[in-house]
Parts: C-alpha cells; structure tokens; sequence
C-alpha cells in the first residue's frame, strides 16, 4: 500500500466514525463547543500516531498473548502525557472536557489501528495512519460540532456570528441541539449524505 | 435513602448511553439482537460492579493527593493521581480476565453465553468511563461507589436491550437504501436520548 493511499483513505473513503463506526464513545459529548472539539481532535491525532508508531516498532518482541496489554500500557502512557500537557497549558479547556479526555484510552480507534495496521507494518506507515485516522475522526468531529455550536448558542470558537439584531427580530437559538441526542442524530444525518454520495457503502436489506 | 436517589439517578438521569454516550461502540455493534446484547449488558454490570469498587479503594488510599498518609509522615504530600488511568485500565484489564477464568471454572452454563463477550468489555468505554466519574465526583465511601456502579451499569443494560429490540424491529421495514444499517441505528438511539431526557427535570 503506497503511503499516500495510507493518509488519504482514512479521510473520507474509510473514515473511522461514519465508515468503521469505532471510536464514537468518547467522541459526542465534546462536540457542544467548537474549541473542546479541535483540542479532542487533536489529541485523539497525537495518540493514536504516537502509539501506533510505538507499537509498531515494538510488535516483533510483544508476544501474542499479552498484546492487548501491552498496547493498553503505551496507549495509557501516551494519553497520560496529553492529559498533562492539557492541564499544564490549557486548564480551562481540560476541564470541560473531564473524563473524555482519559477515555482516548478506551476509544476503539486508537487500539483499532494498532491491531490492523500497526501490528503487521513498518514504524513510519503506521505514523501515518495513526495520524490520518486521528485527522479523519476530527473532521467528523469539527462538522458535528460546527452545527452545535452554530444553532445551539449562534456562536464559533465562542465569538458571536449570528448579529444581535436576529434576535431581536425574534430569532431564537436551538437549546435542543446543544443536548446529547441532537449529537446523535447529526451523525445519522453525516452517515446519510455520505453514503448517498458513495453507493457501494450501502447496506443490504 | 441517598443510595437509592443516586441508583435511580445513575439509571435514568446520567444514562451512560444516553447521556455521557460511553461504551457506544460495542453498543452499536452488539445490538442487533435481543439475545446477544442481554449477554453482554450483564456481563457489563458484572465488571463494572467489580471494578469500580476496587478502582474507589485504590484511588482513596494510594492515587489521591496525600492518600499515601498511613505510610507514614513523609508521605503526606505524595500526588499520584497522574498515574490513574494507568492504574485504572490496568485493574480493568486484569479484572476481565480473572472475571472470565473464574466464570469459566464455576458456571460453564453463564460462561458459554457471556464467553466472548467478557474480553470485548476491556475496551470498553463505559466501564473505564464509570471509573474516571467515580474520580470526579468524589462518592464519599465504598457504598456510594457500588451503588453508582450498578445502576450505571443497569442502565447500559436497560439502554442496548431495547436497542436491540428496536433494530429487530426495524429489519421488517423499507429504510432508504443509505440510511439502512449504521444511519438510521444513530437516530434510533437519539431518539431513544430524547425520550430519556424526560427524567433530567427530576429532582432527587
């Protein structure tokens, strides 16, 4: 497989959430803001390249047995050291996202990757990947959050885009979109128009 | 009387699923029938009412700042509580495993209906998930902590059992060729969300 296919499939054509349904976990409930959602996405980036990278360069001495543990030790590592950095530099924003932060740890991409890809390829094609999933799993996230943001408080990054005038012409915002099932439907919607678009990802009745 | 507004509470008022969407991914993957997906929510309340116990133990007397006191003076101001999803994950992984020999030796009956599932449940979100709010809540003794495990891990089970009796359902009907399979179970469940958010104006 040629590294540009590596990068790009997981993009769109393979995408982790809407494609391989893996990782939705821990994904929804950060996607009330725009801001929690790119600092999520980024993290999820950083740790599942780190660790597929760490992974791959240690999968011919992991035993087979025992891999499951050892991958959950160097995710963990991995998302320890993002927890801190949050906490050490954007505390504010690390505490709205509270537990979702260690759930990377469990969020089925990260060990998702390892296991198909990381495990039977070389260090840096797995970088990749890891890379291009984590990039693939915050598009979705940023989109999602997009619309949140926008109809739930008529704002973006926390500045006002929707003028005041709006409301006062007896605009209102969208207090429904802001809780968790709106999250949810979204995503059907995404899955939707995604797979109108691309017709072999349809199901059989 | 607290026990039981805090059981009550982590069933329907902060649903795992619906509320937090932990665990989802097994969620959406093992609901496609009634049988399978009763399998694997008890086997989720069974872990989770094991773990988050010893996880509260183990946050209390060594992860917490200053827990490390009973050792003596000098370890008063010791902070690990870094090193909790480390620790976390590890007694999770440990307890699925023991979790599933012990089933295995004792009730062959429960093991061949549980049996794959029970390894799937490392991963799983809800379970880690109940752990890290346990953290942040701060139940006040080990009580609270089993309790709070047990309802969130009834009302995972509550929540896929009646996806699962939905997606049945649902497999009867003509749904848009895009929408069949993974689009229309997402606005199922947030549907099903928005029916849950009737217990949120509950006080308890």
């Amino acid at each position: 497989m040629n590294l540009k296919e590596v990068l790009l499939k997981p993009i769109f054509k393979g995408n982790p959430i809407t494609v391989l349904v893996l990782g939705i976990c821990s994904s929804l409930a950060v996607t009330v803001q725009l801001k929690g959602a790119c600092v999520m996405a980024l993290s999820v980036t950083v740790v599942t390249g780190l660790s597929s990278f760490v992974c791959s360069l240690l999968r011919n001495s992991i035993p087979n047995r025992i891999r499951i543990i050892v991958q959950l030790v160097v995710v963990s590592l991995m998302v320890i050291l993002v927890d801190q950095v949050l906490k050490a530099y954007a505390y504010s924003i690390s505490k709205t996202l509270s537990v979702y932060v260690g759930l990377i740890i469990t969020n089925c991409i990260v060990m998702g990757r390892i296991e198909a890809f990381a495990l039977g390829n070389k260090p840096i094609p797995s970088l990749l990947d890891g890379l291009a999933n984590g990039v693939g799993y915050g598009l979705i996230l940023v989109v999602v959050a997009f619309f949140r943001e926008l109809l739930g408080s008529g704002t973006l990054f926390g500045f006002r885009i929707i003028p005041e005038s709006f409301y006062e012409a007896g605009y209102m915002d969208n207090g429904l979109i802001i809780l968790p099932p709106m999250a949810l439907i979204l995503l059907g919607i995404i899955v939707w128009i995604q797979r109108s678009v691309q017709k072999d990802l349809q199901e059989e009745e | 009387m607290e026990y039981i507004s805090l059981f009550v509470k982590s069933i329907f008022i902060d649903n795992m699923i619906f509320a937090y969407f932990l665990g989802m991914c097994s969620y959406l993957a093992v609901s496609k029938n009634v049988k399978t997906a009763t399998g694997l929510g008890i086997a989720v309340i069974f872990v989770l009412l094991v773990t988050l116990p010893i996880n509260y133990l183990l946050n209390e007397h060594v992860l917490k700042p200053g827990a490390l006191a009973w050792l003596g003076d000098k370890f008063a101001s010791v902070d690990l509580s870094f090193l909790s999803f480390i620790v976390f994950i590890a007694v999770v992984a440990a307890i699925t495993q023991i979790v599933e020999m012990v089933v295995e030796k004792f009730t062959p009956a429960l093991y061949s209906s549980l049996g794959i599932f029970l390894p799937l449940i490392a991963v799983n979100c809800a379970i880690l998930g109940g752990s890290l709010f346990m953290q942040e809540r701060d139940f006040v003794n080990v009580g609270e902590a089993t309790v709070y495990a047990l309802g969130s891990g009834i009302g995972w089970f509550l929540a896929i059992v009646t996806l699962a009796a939905i997606r049945e359902k649902l497999s009867y009907s003509h749904v848009p060729a895009p929408l069949r399979g993974l689009g229309i179970t997402f606005i199922t469940v947030g549907l099903m969300a928005i029916a849950f958010m009737t217990f949120m104006g509950i006080q308890l």
